[in-house]
This record gives structure tokens, C-alpha cells and sequence, in this order.
């Protein structure tokens, strides 16, 4: 049996009789027989060595793809070495949330760091220490918009389908309505200022590039949404903000997204990061745990956790939201990635992701798929499929490449930096060969 | 100590990504008028600068960490590498059940073994954190109710000691919240209890041990008076390091409940995150559980949504890699390590306040569960140290403080966990600064408030933090 | 001892409340600033809202705690002091010159205090 108790038989025994006690047993003498367990069902403890090799064979079940054109909210980018080897110092690791800020300086500054960093990629003034993915982000995001007087989100239908079910249940229950633009890869301006008009909603939420790549006309939404005095959300994947119009520039109040791209593993879904930032004016709605910068009491820079009165250990039920643990180790991460790459790192990272995509869409097109967005895409597209998707999908699998995502409309292909054209070259032949 | 943005250079850079094989795209008037001021930096100083930042970090390798109601125990070294295996760090969340059949394993696995540990059916590993888990929970509550019709059910009765997120969750679910008062023993006052609930209650959220490390002994009392009252019964995991293996919260009556597993389970805490908190409930609240679930089907193990989902409460799945490690955590002790590891967490906790009662004032209780609150009251009363004086000066000598000013309704609280993972010799070491710390407030008083003394900084205005809200880099020229 | 000027009414939860030009004005005591703290933000209501005798109409945040503030009297919120959302310290410096809000339309008004009763319920409190 496996154990981290340090306390020998003998050191046990010592610390009962300094206690007063005969057994073990005696600690638990005020739990009601009735809530007693004498056994739990299962199996008995194991060795390092055991649980290595039992845990081990559970992950050697998985197949790893060799080639990766699946994204749809999970991103296969290149990972530099130095993030993985600074996110797993222990200390880092390991640490419990700031609080005490005189040891914590390190924790603080680096989050210091991140808000910073999502400040420049969104253009906002405030970002917050992260939430828990990019979906309850735009949920959270919602929820800090909502006024006495104006209640409700408008939801773009270009926007991750997962992300539009959180949203509903976080506003399901709060009786916060939700309204859904259906229909097309994107939503037109005008669509959106049909849907407000006599309305008192509070927010409209888009994302670009949305679920199936396309760029949507973000500047036109937000002055849709403005005129109907209802907010602009943005989520947007951080890494199209690399060379991409920011969500200030747009005109959002809010912008929202997955972080998982900057550093972060697939890891079948999680963890992953919720990034948010907002205007200065909104500053205080903003959710979560910030970070600020002040002196101690020498005049040196300290940074410390701030605004804290928002929160829910100190406002308790008139806290705007309940987060508490957040995805700090992914922020940081975040950070560790963004620095590595640097501008000109990012910019090639999406850039390249992007003519990954143009190119393969080409080739598809060739092939008899049609690329269904009408306007501009990113790293994403739909495409038509001249067979049965499974199908085609079973026989890439075979050949160690995971294909696109079969989708309500087609199916959604993606690429990254690490698609390149000798793995893109790979797929068309081997669709060549099902076709 | 600098930060990442005084150290960028421009032309700076890492060499990592290849250039593009493919003709480039335009974005023509989609791209940002001005690239973003990341910093530009050598791989060397990259490194310097984190290494650096660790130093400023206290992790719970590098010193004891009684921070009460966290349960920072010791993280093991093969949860992490486990959870680091490129069999499950390189796999697509949307890729098919088939082939990820060791991740929906690790799902079903560790699902099935929480269940049995709180005394649940049905798990889903979906929250991300102790606080999302208790909305879902929530969630679970409020469609039970509004599924058989009843929607004058609105209120969630919460203890005065509960942790903030209770009654922060209650409310983002939609309830409204109803506070009863601890009893003189530090336990629900049942009478208060009786009082508050109606037809209009819904449910009650109970931390059991509570804030102060007791284990209420009514309550299967309260859990009927809930019942009876057609409300239902919420366990708050936060603490159940200190009863697994040896009580059940289905056992105890409970209808629903979160575990932290980065608390109990010894998943670390990342500086604040990423956590897990999986909610378990019983058969008849399963067909409300966010989806998807995994069950074991004829074919292997495969993804189902039940049948009245109260639908996704983040995406996919929740914190994977953590759960991988809880998994790990859980094969490692196994059936009798589980109730060993709860059992000397609680004699830890014990001996600590037998050491320490004689000096310090310990108002609930003269025994307790994993944890035990400290009153200062007195000692600031009589030399002028307080709570924070206190925990301030433990700073010095290496050791993180317990939770200072928590549960509310003790006024200078010291909240001490020492859990299960400390030496006998650490907890002697840490009464012995304890006791050390308080011969100084009795000498000087005065000197605690200027501690600590030996940190990297002093203490920081957190007045002029919050007044003039500092919150990203100024770039020169700002 | 707390400043507790004698043209001054008072609640019994530390609000004063002086007539001015026909309209309510509303702010917090000498002795609740200094009971509270440095305070670091105030949340206010906005222009046209309704305030209800007895109830919180604003709160203020110390660096770790949060307070309401309660209005003595019913009635509509004429003015508010945007001054305190800049700089909350003025409430610490000078409690009487940083008013909270100004109230038209009194329909109610609770029992209030003189400064002598006010003094011996602070001293009472602090005991």
C-alpha cells in the first residue's frame, strides 16, 4: 500500500498518547454510527511502481495521431521546451494562491505579467487572472454586463457551440434570456440590429474567428450593439490576435477566449485557460482574482492581490460571481509562451497556421470539397464532403491523421504552424486514395 | 526584481517555429494596426527570470503550510509525471471514443471511485474548481425541484461559518440565501435550523467537519430537518480530508456533493488553479448531471448526455490532467490508505492544538477534525499583536500562515491544518515558533506589526493597491 | 473620541443626515470611518433611483471588507457625490464634507438621533 505519512508506528503512538487518545478509532467517536463506513470498496493501495505501470497502460489505450487536422476549441501548436521546463518548477506548481503576498512575489508578478500580456493582445485596459476556459469565460462575461435595467445576451451562431451551451446554463438559471442568431457562417450587422431593436438586452456575444473559421464583421456588430445601448463580448482565439485587429479596436467592451493555444497540451480538454479583459470603465464588474502593482512599506515594488472587496470571500452573496480557483499555472503558462515566442514569434505562429489552411483548402477544393465560408478565414474552414464523412474519417484514422470535424454543415478542418505542407501533402493523398 | 517587459530588447528572440512552406495570406484591412509589445527576450534570460520568481515563490516543498480549510499536503511526483504522459497530453478532445479509450477510462475510473468514497451513483468530473462544482450542484437542486413542478422552492439555507463561495454560488444559480447562526459548540443551531426552513426551501449547503474542524454530531438531524422540509442536501467537499474512508456524505444524508481534488486528493494548487471539483449526487439527481458522462457500453467504454441535463457547464470534459492525478493519488493509497491518510490528518490536527491551547486561546473545542481555529482576541487585547501580526511574523521563519480571519465569526482567527503529510518533527518545530512568537508580543508587541523581517519584501499597501488600481505594465511614454 | 458635530442628526447604523436646500443630504460618521478602515472604493446609486428608509442604497470597501450604508430616510436620489468614486479617502479625511447623496421627495423619514444620543450610542458600541 502507497503512503505520504512520515509518522512511524511508534511517532503515531506518541502523538495519540500527547492527545489522549487509545486508537485512531477514538478521533472519530463523535461521528454518528450510522455515518460510519468500516470498508470503502476498493482495491488496496499500490507501489509507485504499480500505479506507474497501471497508469501507463490506461494512457498507452489512446491513440496518438500522428497529423492533427481537428481543432473546433482545442489547438495542436508547437509547445516551446522552456514552457514546459518553468511550469513545472515546484514551486510554481505547487503553491497555493497569493495571499500572502510577502512570500507570494513571484506568483504575483507573473500574473502581474499575463494581465499585462492579455492587455496588449486584446488592446483592453484590465484584464483579470484567468477563469476556467474559454466558455465560461463568455459566460462570466455575460453575467458582468448584466444592468438593473438591461438583462439578456444576444448570441452570434457562429460561436463555439460548447461555449453557447455554458452561456445558457449560466444564464438558464439566473432567468437571464439568451437569444440565438441562427443560420449562415456569420452574422450580418444588420441581422444583429433587427434582433435588438425594442429590446433592453444587455450584451451581444461574438466570436471571430468564429466556430468555423470565418472572420466576422466585428466592427459593424459593435455598432449594432451600441446603437441598441447593449455591450459588445468578443471571444477570440489569442492567437489570431498575433496579427489580427484587436477586440479594442473593433469596438468591443469585452473580450473573452480560449487561452489553451498559448502553451497549452490538448490534454483531451483540460486544463485550459479562460482569459478576460475588459474596458477601464467596466473594471470593476470584471470577475476573478487581479493582480495589482503598489510599494511596501520601504517604497519597494510589491504587487498584490487587489479589488478584492468584488469578490465572493468578502462580498459573500452580493458577489457578482462565485470563482474562487482559477487556472493560475495555465495563466502563467501563458505568459512563459508569450514571452518565448514574442511579437514576431506570435505573428508567425498565426500567420503560418493561416497559410497552413489556405493552402489545404486549395488542395480540398481540388478534390471536390468545397470550402463553404464566403468571407475571410483564419486557421479554420468548412468544407463540403463528396463522401460519407465517417467513412473517410475511419480510413484517414488508419493512416495516423486525424481529420477534420464532421459538422452539422460539412466538415470543420483545421491546421496550425505544425501543419505543414509535407503532413498537408500527406492528407491529400491518403484522401485521394478513399476517394 | 524586474519585470519581462524592462528585460525585452528589441531583436531579441527564440528560434521555435519554422518558416512557412506555403504561399502567405493577407489580411489586408482585418490586421492590427500595431503588433502587440510582448516582450522580446533571449532564451537565457527567459530562464533567469522565472528561476528568479520561484526563489519568490513559497511552494509546499519549501516549507510547513497550515493554511486551514486548503489541505496543502504534499504533491506527489508521479501524479505529476503520469499526468504529463504524451498518452494523454497529446490526445484531441474531439477525437473519437475509440480511440481515446484510456482518457474516458480515467473518467469512469476515477468517477466510479469518488463515488464510492462519498458515498454517491453517479460522478461527473466536468467542474473545474470547488466553486464551480457547487454551482453545479446547485444546478442539480433546481432542476429536481422545477422538474416535479415546484418552483417556490428558492431558498438555500448556508451556515454563518461557511466559506464565501456558498452563498456567491446560491446566488448564481438563482437562489436566494438564508444565513443560520453556529451554536454555542460551533455546530448548525437546530433550532435556528427548524426555524428557517419552509416551503420555500430548496436546499441546504453544509460543510461537515465546518469551518472550525468540527464534525456537527446532528447531523443526521439536520439532513432530516432539510428532508422533511422537501429540501435537499448539499456537502461542500472542501473538507472531507478529514473524514474519507471513515464517514460518507451519502451516509450522512447528503443528496449531492463536491470534492476538491486539489485538496483532498493531493493535486496541487498551481499558485491558485488549475483545481477539479467533481460533483456527485444520487440515482435519483443523476438524469440532471451535466454531460457527457462515460459509461462502460458493449464496446468499451463511450459518452452519453442524460436524459434531463441541466446542460455543459464548461467545455469538454473539465481539468483532465488533474483528474489524472487524482486517479494516481487514489490507486496509490487504495482502500486502507484512504481512511490512514484522513486519520493521521486528524491526529496532526490534534496534537497541534494540545500543544498549542496552554498559550493560545482555541474557542471551539477541546479536540477537533483535520483543522482548528486559534482566537487571538485575547493576545491582542493584552500585547496589541493581532491575527495578521501573528501570522506576519511566522513569515520569518519559513513557515506559510494558517488562513487568517476565517470563519468569520471568529474575529482574530488563526485557521491551522496541518495535514497528514507533515513529520512529527514539523509540527514541534512550528508550536515552537508558535510559542516563540508569542513571547515576543508579550516583550514588544509593537515589533510584530513591522514583521516580517527577513522577506524579499515588507508588507505592501494594499490601501494605495486598491485606491489607484495599478493593474497593467506602463509602457514609457504612458 | 469621535468628531460628532451638533447640527447634525444621526442613525443609530453611523449615517447622518442634514436638510439643505429642501433636499436630504446623506453621508457616514466620524466614527464609522474610523470603525471601517481605510476605505478604498463606494458603490453609489444613480441618479432617479429610490432610496427606502432602512434599507442599504450604497456600500464601501475596505482593502478586506465590505459594508452597506442604509438610508434614514424614503425617498428619490436627487444628487449623487461622483467626487467619492475617484476618491474614497475624503471619506476618512473629512466624514461631514463627503456626503453620499442628496434625497427629494422625503415620503418617510426613520427616528433619528441628536449628537448627544448619537455620542452615547457610540460609546455604548465601543465598549
Amino acid at each position: 500500500m502507497g503512503s505520504y505519512i512520515p509518522a512511524t508506528q511508534a511517532e503515531r503512538e506518541d502523538l495519540m498518547r500527547a492527545c489522549g487518545l487509545n486508537s485512531l478509532e477514538d478521533l472519530y467517536a463523535i461521528v454518528p454510527p450510522e455515518a460510519r463506513v468500516s470498508e470503502l470498496d476498493l482495491e488496496p493501495g499500490l507501489s509507485e511502481m504499480e500505479v506507474a505501470d497501471k497508469v501507463g497502460a490506461i494512457a498507452d489505450k489512446n491513440v496518438r495521431f500522428k497529423s492533427i487536422f481537428r481543432g473546433a476549441g482545442a489547438y495542436h501548436h508547437y509547445i516551446p521546451s522552456i514552457v514546459k521546463t518553468i511550469t513545472s518548477k515546484e514551486e510554481f506548481v505547487t503553491a497555493y494562491t497569493p495571499y500572502q503576498a510577502e512570500i507570494s512575489q513571484g506568483v504575483l508578478q507573473s500574473i502581474f505579467e499575463y494581465q499585462t500580456q492579455i492587455c496588449e493582445l486584446t488592446g483592453m485596459d484590465v484584464s483579470n487572472a484567468s477563469v476556467y476556459d474559454g466558455a465560461t469565460a463568455a459566460a462570466e462575461a455575460v453575467i458582468m454586463l448584466e444592468e438593473r435595467k438591461r438583462s439578456g445576451v444576444v448570441i452570434c451562431g457562429g460561436v463555439d457551440p460548447q461555449t453557447q451551451q455554458v452561456v445558457k446554463t449560466y444564464c438558464a438559471s439566473r432567468n437571464i434570456p439568451t437569444t440565438t442568431i441562427e443560420g449562415g457562417l456569420t452574422t450580418q450587422p444588420a441581422e444583429l440590429a433587427r434582433v435588438l431593436e425594442g429590446t433592453t438586452n444587455a450584451s451581444v456575444l461574438v466570436q471571430s474567428p468564429n466556430f468555423f473559421g470565418s472572420l466576422e464583421d466585428v466592427a459593424g456588430l459593435a455598432e449594432a450593439a451600441h446603437a441598441a445601448k447593449a455591450k459588445l463580448i468578443m471571444s477570440a482565439n489569442p492567437i489570431s490576435l498575433g496579427i489580427l485587429k484587436t477586440p479594442a479596436e473593433l469596438g468591443a467592451d469585452v473580450a473573452v477566449g480560449e487561452g489553451q493555444p498559448l502553451g497549452m497540451p490538448l490534454a483531451f480538454g483540460g486544463p485550459y485557460l479562460g482569459y478576460m479583459a475588459t474596458t477601464q470603465k467596466n473594471m470593476r464588474k470584471l470577475p476573478g482574482r487581479i493582480v495589482g502593482q503598489t510599494a511596501d512599506d520601504e517604497g519597494r515594488r510589491a504587487f498584490v492581490l487587489t479589488l478584492q472587496a468584488r469578490e465572493q470571500h468578502i462580498r459573500r452573496e452580493k458577489a457578482s460571481s462565485n470563482i474562487c480557483s482559477n487556472q493560475a499555472l495555465c495563466a502563467m503558462t501563458a505568459s512563459v509562451y508569450l514571452a518565448a515566442v514574442g511579437p514576431d514569434g506570435l505573428a508567425r505562429v498565426a500567420s503560418n497556421s493561416a497559410a497552413h489552411a489556405h493552402y489545404l483548402a486549395g488542395e480540398l477544393a481540388g478534390l471536390g470539397f468545397k470550402t463553404l465560408n464566403e468571407g475571410t478565414f483564419f486557421n479554420e474552414f468548412v468544407t463540403s464532403c463528396p463522401i460519407d464523412a465517417t467513412v473517410l474519417m475511419k480510413a484517414l484514422e488508419t493512416k495516423g491523421i486525424l481529420g477534420g470535424l464532421p459538422i452539422e454543415q460539412g466538415i470543420l478542418w483545421c491546421c496550425t504552424e505544425l501543419n505543414t505542407k509535407e503532413r498537408i501533402d500527406e492528407l491529400v493523398s491518403a484522401l485521394k486514395e478513399v476517394l | 526584481m524586474q519585470l519581462l517587459f524592462e528585460r525585452s530588447k528589441p531583436g531579441r528572440r527564440l528560434s521555435l517555429i519554422a518558416e512557412c512552406d506555403v504561399p502567405a495570406v493577407d489580411f489586408g484591412d482585418a490586421t492590427r494596426a500595431q503588433a502587440p509589445r510582448l516582450p522580446q527576450i533571449s532564451e537565457v534570460d527567459l530562464g533567469r527570470h522565472y528561476t528568479e520568481l520561484a526563489k519568490q515563490t513559497h511552494g509546499v516543498n519549501d516549507g510547513f503550510y497550515p493554511l486551514g480549510s486548503c489541505t496543502m499536503k504534499y504533491n506527489p511526483r508521479i501524479n505529476e509525471e503520469l499526468s504529463q504522459l504524451p498518452g494523454f497530453t497529446g490526445i484531441h478532445p474531439l477525437q473519437p471514443a475509440e480511440s481515446a479509450q484510456g482518457c474516458l477510462e480515467v473518467i469512469a475510473r476515477t468517477g466510479e471511485m469518488l463515488a464510492e468514497i462519498t458515498g454517491m451513483d453517479e460522478m461527473t468530473l466536468q467542474p473545474a474548481a470547488g466553486a464551480h462544482g457547487e454551482f453545479t450542484g446547485l444546478q442539480l437542486i433546481r432542476a429536481y425541484h422545477l422538474d416535479r413542478g415546484d418552483a417556490k422552492r428558492t431558498k438555500i439555507i448556508v451556515p454563518d461559518s461557511a466559506h464565501g463561495t456558498n452563498p456567491a454560488s446560491a446566488v448564481m444559480v438563482g437562489f436566494d440565501v438564508v444565513a443560520v447562526p453556529s451554536n454555542a459548540q460551533g455546530g448548525v443551531d437546530l433550532e435556528a435550523l427548524k426555524a428557517a426552513v419552509g416551503e420555500d426551501t430548496a436546499g441546504l449547503m453544509l460543510t461537515n467537519p465546518n469551518t472550525l474542524g468540527l464534525f456537527d454530531p446532528n447531523i443526521l438531524e439536520i439532513t432530516r430537518i432539510i428532508h422533511e422540509a422537501g429540501g435537499l442536501c448539499y456537502y461542500d467537499g472542501a473538507n472531507l480530508n478529514a473524514v474519507m474512508g471513515h464517514a460518507r456524505p451519502g451516509d450522512m444524508g447528503f443528496d449531492c456533493v463536491h470534492v476538491n481534488l486539489h485538496k483532498t486528493f493531493s493535486t496541487p494548487h498551481g499558485g491558485g488553479g488549475p483545481g477539479s471539483g467533481p460533483v456527485g449526487c444520487k440515482d435519483f439527481l443523476a438524469k440532471f448531471l451535466p454531460g457527457p458522462l462515460v459509461k462502460k457500453g458493449e464496446e468499451g467504454y463511450e459518452f452519453f448526455t442524460p436524459e434531463a441535463s441541466m446542460g455543459r457547464v464548461r467545455s469538454f470534459y473539465g481539468n483532465f490532467l488533474v483528474v489524472v492525478r487524482a486517479l494516481a493519488y487514489i490507486l496509490t493509497l487504495g482502500k486502507e490508505g484512504i481512511p490512514e491518510a484522513s486519520a493521521n490528518a486528524v491526529l496532526n490536527a490534534n496534537y497541534l492544538l494540545h500543544r498549542l491551547c496552554d498559550e493560545f486561546s482555541i474557542p471551539y473545542g477541546d479536540s477537533c477534525m483535520h483543522e482548528f481555529v486559534i482566537d487571538v482576541e485575547p493576545l491582542k487585547h493584552e500585547t496589541g499583536a493581532s491575527a495578521m501580526d501573528v501570522a506576519k511574523r511566522m513569515l520569518d521563519f519559513g513557515v506559510h500562515p494558517p488562513t487568517m480571519y476565517f470563519p468569520l465569526i471568529v474575529h482574530e482567527a488563526l485557521m491551522v491544518e496541518p495535514t497528514e503529510t507533515e513529520s512529527p518533527e514539523t509540527l514541534d518545530a512550528f508550536v515552537e515558533i508558535l510559542r516563540s512568537i508569542y513571547d515576543e508580543a508579550q516583550t514588544d508587541g509593537e515589533l510584530l506589526h513591522q514583521a516580517p523581517f527577513t522577506r524579499f519584501i515588507g508588507r505592501p499597501d494594499e490601501v494605495t493597491a486598491a485606491r489607484k488600481p495599478l493593474l497593467r505594465y506602463q509602457f514609457d511614454g504612458e | 473620541m469621535a468628531n460628532i458635530p451638533a447640527d447634525l442628526k444621526y442613525a443609530a447604523s453611523h449615517e447622518w443626515v442634514k436638510e439643505e436646500d429642501g433636499l436630504t443630504v446623506i453621508g457616514l460618521t466620524d466614527f464609522a470611518q474610523d470603525a471601517l478602515g481605510d476605505l478604498v472604493f463606494v458603490n453609489l446609486p444613480e441618479e432617479g433611483d429610490e432610496v427606502t428608509a432602512g434599507e442599504s442604497f450604497a456600500d464601501v470597501e475596505s482593502v478586506k471588507a465590505v459594508s452597506d450604508v442604509f438610508s434614514p430616510v424614503s425617498g428619490t436620489v436627487a444628487a449623487i457625490n461622483e467626487e467619492l468614486l475617484d476618491a474614497p479617502e475624503s471619506i476618512n479625511e473629512d466624514p461631514y464634507g463627503a456626503w453620499f447623496i442628496k434625497v427629494e421627495g422625503v415620503t418617510e423619514t426613520e427616528d433619528l438621533l441628536d449628537a448627544a444620543a448619537y455620542e452615547a450610542a457610540c460609546a455604548a458600541e465601543a465598549e
